[in-house]
C-alpha cells in the first residue's frame, strides 16, 4: 500500500522547513527523519516519559502523541533552539552543565524545553515548584536532585542575564 | 511502537467535520487533543482507517461562563479550563480537579470534551460532569444537535453514548446552586499518575449552616463515574465516608487490591467532606 503524503510546512527554532509525510508521521519522528534534527528524542512513545518534549507555540508538548500533519504551519522549539543566538550554551543548558543535571542525556532535550517553558511562566520558583514543574519527565538514572538544582540555577542564570543587560543598557 | 497507516482530514469548519464523520464515521476517529488516542494508535491498541483531526476548529477553542455556569467547547485544552479564573469562581470544581489531570505539558494538548467522550473510568473530568449533573452538547448530520445528560453519557469503560458520527461539540458543567462548597482529592503512586482512588464532593449549606446536600463521586472504583448520595449522614462525615465505601464495587489490579482502593475511598471521602463543607460553613 503506498501512503498518500502530506504537504508539511512549520517553523523549527525560527527557520521555516517543508518535508512531505504521510498521516502517521509523529511529529517527533517528523522532526528527526525528515528534517534532521535529532535532539528530540524518543523514549516510551506513549506521552509518559517526556524526552521528546517540544514547545509548540511556545507551549511544551509531547511530540510522539502529535502528528506531524496536525503541526502544519506551527512554529516548533526543540532542544537545538534552547541555546544562544551564537550557539552558546542557553541558560538552561548552561545551568545543566554547572550541576550535572544530565547523566546518561537522554531525557536531556525533554527536560530542557520543559523548563525553558516553565521559567519564563514562573521566573522565580521553589523547590517544591522546580520538583512539581520537572514531574511529568522521566529520568532513568535518577539524577533529579542534580535536575531539580539545575531548575534553580537556570533561574538564577536568567536573572543574572537580566541584570547585566539592564545594566549595559544604564550605561550605555 | 508506529501508529498503523491511516487517511488523515483536516476539516476546516464544523459542518465539514459533521459531514465527514456522516461519510466515514464507523471507520473513523476524531482527534482533538489526541492525549489518549495516539498512545492507543501508537501501541496499536485501534486502528482506525481514518482521522477526522479538529484541531482546526478554531471556533470550538473556547471557555465561556455565565450565570448558568461553564460552556466548555470541543476544542477546549485542559489548560484552558486550568488558567480561566471565571470558570474557576463560577465552577471551582474544575480547577480543582482540572490539576489533577496527568502532566501539565499533557493538559497543554489533552482536551476536556475529548476526556469526556473518551469515557476513562479512572479520568477526572467525566467524574466531575457526574458529579455536577452536567451535559454534553452532540452534533450530526443525521440528527441535528441532541444534548445527553452526564448520567446517559458514560455506558461503561471507554464508552460515551457519542455516536459514530456524531461529534461532541461542548460540555456543560453548571454552576452549583446556593452554598456549595466543593473538593477534588485522589492519591496517585505518582503526581499525575492515575489514581488508586480518586473523589469529588458537593456540599450544600443553609444559612445555619446544616447540611442540606452531600455528595461524592470516584474515579477508579467502577466501570464508570460513580455519584453516592450522603446527604443523610448530615455533617457526621466518618458515617457518610463510611456508607459512601459500601456502595463502591473496586476491582483488584496490579496497583492496588479492591480493599485497599476502598480503604482509600473511606479516608479520601472523609477529608474531602469536610474540605467542602469548611469551604462553605458560616
Amino acid at each position: 500500500m503506498t501512503e498518500q503524503l502530506h504537504q508539511i510546512t512549520v517553523t523549527v527554532n525560527g527557520v521555516a522547513r517543508r518535508a512531505d509525510a504521510p498521516a502517521r508521521r509523529l511529529l517527533a519522528d517528523f522532526l528527526r527523519m525528515d528534517l534532521g534534527l535529532t535532539g528530540t528524542h524518543l523514549g516510551c512513545e506513549h506521552g509518559v516519559c517526556g524526552a521528546c518534549t517540544v514547545l509548540m507555540d511556545g507551549v511544551p508538548v509531547r511530540a510522539c502523541l502529535i502528528f506531524a500533519v496536525s503541526a502544519d504551519g506551527h512554529a516548533i522549539t526543540t532542544v537545538e533552539g534552547c541555546c544562544d543566538s551564537g550557539g552558546e550554551l542557553g541558560p538552561v543548558q548552561q545551568a545543566f552543565q554547572e550541576c550535572h543535571g544530565l547523566q546518561c542525556g537522554f531525557c536531556t532535550p525533554g527536560f530542557i524545553t520543559t523548563i525553558t517553558a516553565y521559567l519564563e511562566e514562573n521566573p522565580k520558583p521553589t523547590e517544591e515548584e522546580a520538583r512539581e514543574a520537572i514531574g511529568g519527565n522521566l529520568c532513568r538514572c535518577t539524577g533529579y536532585q542534580n535536575i531539580v538544582a539545575a531548575v534553580l540555577r537556570a533561574a538564577e542564570i536568567l536573572r543574572e542575564r537580566d541584570a547585566d543587560q539592564a545594566g549595559a543598557g544604564g550605561a550605555a | 511502537m508506529k501508529p498503523p497507516p491511516v487517511v488523515y482530514h483536516g476539516p476546516d469548519t464544523v459542518d465539514e467535520a459533521v459531514r465527514l464523520l456522516a461519510e466515514h464515521g464507523a471507520h473513523a476517529k476524531v482527534l482533538a487533543g489526541g492525549q489518549s488516542l495516539v498512545p492507543m494508535l501508537n501501541m496499536r491498541l485501534t486502528a482506525p482507517a481514518r482521522l477526522i483531526d479538529v484541531n482546526r476548529l478554531d471556533e470550538l477553542a473556547y471557555v465561556r461562563t455565565d450565570l448558568e455556569g461553564v460552556r466548555v467547547g470541543a476544542l477546549a485544552r485542559h489548560s484552558d479550563v486550568e488558567r480561566a479564573t471565571h470558570a474557576f469562581e463560577a465552577v471551582p470544581l474544575l480547577r480543582q480537579a482540572v490539576r489533577t489531570v496527568a502532566h501539565p505539558t499533557i493538559r497543554n494538548r489533552g482536551t476536556t470534551v475529548g476526556s469526556l467522550v473518551h469515557a476513562d473510568p479512572c479520568a477526572e473530568m467525566p467524574a466531575v460532569l457526574a458529579l455536577l449533573d452536567g451535559e454534553v452538547l452532540l452534533r450530526s448530520e443525521r440528527g441535528g444537535e441532541r444534548v445527553v445528560k452526564a448520567a446517559d453519557f458514560f455506558v461503561g469503560p471507554m464508552e460515551s453514548s457519542c455516536q459514530e458520527d456524531e461529534l461532541a461539540v461542548e460540555a456543560y458543567f453548571p454552576k452549583p446552586k446556593g452554598r456549595t462548597g466543593t473538593d477534588w482529592r485522589e492519591l496517585s503512586r505518582r503526581n499525575g499518575d492515575y489514581a488508586m482512588c480518586g473523589v469529588g464532593t458537593s456540599v450544600r449549606v443553609d444559612e445555619s449552616g446544616s447540611v442540606t446536600s452531600a455528595k461524592a463521586v470516584y474515579i477508579g472504583m467502577g466501570p464508570v463515574p460513580r455519584v453516592v448520595d450522603v446527604t443523610a449522614a448530615g455533617a457526621d462525615w466518618e458515617s457518610a465516608a463510611e456508607h459512601a465505601a459500601d456502595q463502591l464495587d473496586p476491582e483488584d489490579d496490579i496497583h492496588a487490591t479492591a480493599e485497599y482502593r476502598r480503604h482509600l475511598a473511606r479516608i479520601l471521602t472523609a477529608r474531602s467532606l469536610k474540605a467542602a463543607y469548611e469551604a462553605v460553613a458560616p
